[in-house]
């Protein structure tokens, strides 16, 4: 069980709904985004997603991209990501932290040493978004091998007969990405999400969590209401761009974790 | 060894998309189902006569093919050492190879009821050719082309808006060719129902590298016919050379010929201003690493932390970081030779180009040219090279103006 599997089962428990947030490790600059980060959970998050900066983030809207170019040029590395992860598990030893980015990063650092490195800084789980479900053997399996989960996203492109293939090797929840599209679009309908989630439920035991253009308090109600919860990433990237303190940045993260949980 | 299955190197890729460990479909879920569509469309396209009668005749009728197998008798003669031929496809409508392979591609959309074409383009060539065969079937076409490149190759910008087509200069990274194809990729993501990703080269996510690969490989294939013609029957080239920016130019005249033993296969990528530690240049193979980059697996110009480098070539063409798949197969595997050709060399051989047969080719064959005019002096005079003229360099006189020092703005 990792601290993906308990913290569900903790949420579960109380009743409530999971609150999911995105930063991007290094953003703006190494301290304050670890100042953040370590905020989060006060601030009522659930599971932390970390963004690993990348120089060619093909899924990601301008929000993003701009938030890992800050990274870089302020010298992030995956070492000085996986730091992050170490520091915040000093004083934190039970929110889980995802990884999320891109396969090239890893890859270069070697499969099996950067799950090690990974492992003993205390991650939980990985997204990484150009690994598809055909490309398992990359990364996926070993990477459960080593104890952490990988979550996989399902979107409105992967239909039915897809579905299973998908899910098959996925585990900690499913990130359904609720919209064709690149972070930060539009957001979703909460009559289009629904019936989308439901899909997904009928074919999996892992909580389902709704992500893509979640930025009020009040969309996060209605999404993380249509299903075990909601993510945020480039709303909250925003704020961190348009230079709030942390403690304005983690007001903001609080407001939507409060939406989300009254659902 | 044509003939032996089990050594042949025209079997690639695997039901994977893999040649050896490059190549893959590393591409997000939403994509997925799409290039999986695609896919099996191509399988079905390919066994089916029809499809390859209308390529045919397109090829024929409005490309203008086969372009010509050109013996160029002064480069010859002032290189004094082996026979020089030139594969013209600079000669093909819209000045380039890239023709050959958007015709491919928009038949499939086509038959895929696509209505809406996107494509990255580099040198422009690319884009003017989709912007080309869209005009021709009556459908939408974006092109994203890097801020940098909208810049420097400003004729293709206007031919392709002159052609219909909607320019996206894209302004992240350092504007060029990589960061084009993000935003393709992106586009794709978001448009998901309508929209048929024309890729320009032999890269991105299975199956665009071998079916970029088989659409270009008409350049190759004629050139196996074109020299017995003129040489003799059964005459095959002794060097195939080939400049490469992502590829598709190159393994179109190098497929055919990967299983003569006898060929001698020699890619020529970028080397901007020197492959050295500066980084100043597009050698994938020659200063790159694999990685795992637009969907695929391949050298690439990257960092110790595996951030993707921007790398320069003063052709918008080569300024690309990564290179098709296949190539990096072929060079691991030691059946192509890659090598690298500055800037300065390019524009040395544009200049002979010019002077000695009349032909004013793109800055990015005449990299190949460059190579050509290194190892030729010491070849035997019974020695055949090919070498692929795949552009004309209607599009780089200014760039070429400006390196001359000569100022031709009005
Ligand atoms: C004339 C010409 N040659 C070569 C290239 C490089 O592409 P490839 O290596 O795929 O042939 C381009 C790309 O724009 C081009 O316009």
């Amino acid at each position: 069980m990792t601290r993906i599997d308990a913290k569900f089962a903790q949420l579960k428990a109380e009743g409530k709904k999971a609150f999911v947030s995105y930063i991007m490790a290094g953003d703006p600059d190494l301290g304050t985004s670890l100042e953040v980060m370590k905020g989060l959970p006060a601030a009522g998050v659930d599971i932390i997603e970390l963004g690993i900066p990348f120089t060619d983030p093909m899924a990601d809207g301008p929000t993003i991209q701009l938030a890992g170019q800050r990274a870089l040029e302020g010298g992030q590395t995956l070492q000085k990501t996986l730091d992050m992860a170490t520091e915040f598990r000093k004083t934190d030893d039970t929110t889980p932290i995802v990884l999320m980015g891109y396969y090239n990063p890893i890859y270069n650092r070697g499969v099996d040493t950067f799950l090690a490195d990974a492992k003993a800084a205390g991650i939980d789980g990985l997204i990484v978004v150009d690994l598809p479900p055909e490309e398992d053997v990359e990364l996926c399996i070993p990477a459960r091998k080593a104890g952490l989960n990988f979550i996989r996203l399902a979107t409105p492109t992967t239909d039915d007969k897809r579905l299973p293939k998908v899910l098959q090797n996925t585990s900690g929840f499913v990130y359904y990405v609720s919209v064709t599209g690149i972070t930060g679009a539009q957001a979703a309908q909460q009559t289009e999400v629904a019936p989308e989630v439901a899909r997904i439920k009928a074919k999996t035991d892992l909580p389902v969590i709704v992500g893509f253009g979640i930025n009020t308090p009040e969309a996060a109600k209605t999404i993380a209401g249509v299903a075990d919860g909601c993510v945020v990433g480039s709303a909250i990237v925003k704020e961190i761009a348009a230079g709030k303190t942390p403690g304005e940045v983690l007001d903001f993260v609080a407001g939507l974790a409060g939406g989300a949980h009254s659902a | 060894m044509a003939d032996d299955l089990i050594n042949s190197f025209m079997t690639g890729p695997d039901e994977n998309g893999r040649f050896g460990i490059f190549g893959g479909r590393f591409v997000s879920e939403t994509l997925m189902p799409l290039i999986l569509a695609l896919e099996k469309e191509y399988e079905k396209a390919k066994t089916d006569a029809s499809f390859w009668a209308q390529m045919d005749d397109l090829w024929t009728h409005y490309v203008g093919r086969p372009s010509p197998l050109y013996f160029a008798p002064r480069l010859t003669e002032e290189l004094g050492g082996a026979k020089i031929y030139l594969k013209r496809d600079e000669l093909n409508h819209t000045g380039a190879h890239k023709i050959n392979n958007v015709l491919g591609q928009i038949l499939l959309a086509r038959r895929m009821g696509k209505t809406r074409i996107i494509a990255e383009t580099g040198a422009g060539q690319h884009g003017v050719a989709t912007a080309t065969v869209c005009a021709k079937f009556g459908l939408k076409c974006v092109v994203y082309m890097g801020a940098t490149d909208v810049e420097r190759q400003a004729p293709n910008v206007f031919r392709m808006r002159l052609l219909g087509a909607e320019v996206v200069p894209v302004k992240s990274g350092r504007g060029t060719l990589k960061d084009a194809m993000n935003d393709a990729l992106r586009d794709w993501v978001t448009n998901v129902r309508d929209t048929f990703y024309c890729i320009g080269t032999v890269a991105g996510p299975h199956p665009y590298p071998a079916m970029v690969r088989d659409f270009q490989s008409v350049i190759g294939k004629e050139v196996r016919w074109q020299l017995a013609e003129q040489e003799g029957e059964g005459r095959l080239p002794d060097t195939v050379i080939a400049a490469i920016g992502g590829g598709s130019n190159a393994m179109g005249l190098f497929y055919p010929f990967l299983d003569d033993p006898s060929v001698r296969i020699i890619g020529v990528e970028a080397g901007g201003h020197g492959v050295d530690e500066k980084m100043e240049h597009c050698a994938s193979l020659t200063g790159g690493r694999p990685g795992v980059l637009h969907g695929n697996r391949t050298y690439l110009l990257q960092d110790d932390d595996g951030q993707i480098l921007e790398g320069h070539s003063i052709s918008a063409g080569l300024d690309y970081p990564g290179i098709g798949p296949e190539h990096s197969w072929l060079h691991d595997i030691g059946r192509a030779e890659y090598v690298s050709i500055t800037d300065k060399e390019a524009l040395e051989a544009f200049k002979v180009s010019c002077r000695l047969e009349g032909i004013i080719p793109a800055l990015e064959p005449s990299h190949a040219l460059a190579h050509v005019m290194k190892i030729a002096p010491e070849l035997p005079r019974e020695h055949i090279i090919v070498m692929n003229m795949c552009g004309r360099g209607d599009k780089d006189i200014f760039t070429v103006a400006k390196h001359l020092g000569v100022d031709i703005a009005t």
